[in-house]
């Protein structure tokens, strides 16, 4: 399968994706814990993929995002930012509203 | 594995000439930075794009030599 679809297929599996290193109950990096914490603290499902266990997907997802870093999260198959993003837009409240607007919470 | 925090600047100041920087380094170790920039070139772009146009200016150093490197955006 082609890169993007493969992606594709995978972010449009589940209304929530967050591509991490490690997985939601063992994060391998404080960057992928903060996002996850963030949305088990919202009470979000969520599909957590570890890219440590596929080194192919790791560097796919990058080139798919145009974004350098992990983790990456996904909502509703729409690239919603990194860390620094995610803990911003949690901060402020924007992200709670998101969830909200997309009937996720 | 490390990139010290004059270098860091003079590679975002070469891709947005009128930034305002801070950087910290966290930890002491040339590795685990927190950055703040503040530019006119984020007008009117989303926070993705704007972290992008950071991302973009450390040539793919970001992910790679620099692993920790928060970023904070803020319009000038």
């Amino acid at each position: 399968m082609e890169t993007k679809e493969r992606i594709e297929s995978i972010i449009n599996s589940d209304d929530v994706c967050l591509f991490m290193k490690g997985t939601p109950d063992a994060p391998q990096c404080g960057f992928s814990m903060a996002v996850s914490n963030v949305l088990k603290h919202l009470k979000v499902n969520f599909n957590g993929i570890n890219v440590l266990d596929d080194e192919k997907l790791r560097q796919e997802i990058k080139e798919f995002s145009d974004w350098p870093t992990i983790p990456q999260l996904y909502v509703k198959g729409e690239f919603i930012g990194g860390c620094d993003i995610v803990k911003e837009m949690f901060e402020k409240g924007e992200l709670k509203v998101l969830f909200e607007e997309k009937k996720i919470i | 594995m490390a990139l010290p925090v004059e270098e860091i600047k003079e590679l975002i100041i070469a891709s947005i000439p009128d930034a305002s920087i801070e950087i910290k380094d966290l930890m002491g170790d040339n590795n685990h930075y927190q950055a703040l920039i503040k530019s006119k070139m984020f007008s009117g772009l989303s926070k993705i794009d704007q972290h992008k146009l950071v991302y973009k200016s450390l040539k793919g150093k970001m992910g790679n030599e620099l692993h920790a490197l928060s970023i904070t955006t803020e319009e000038k």
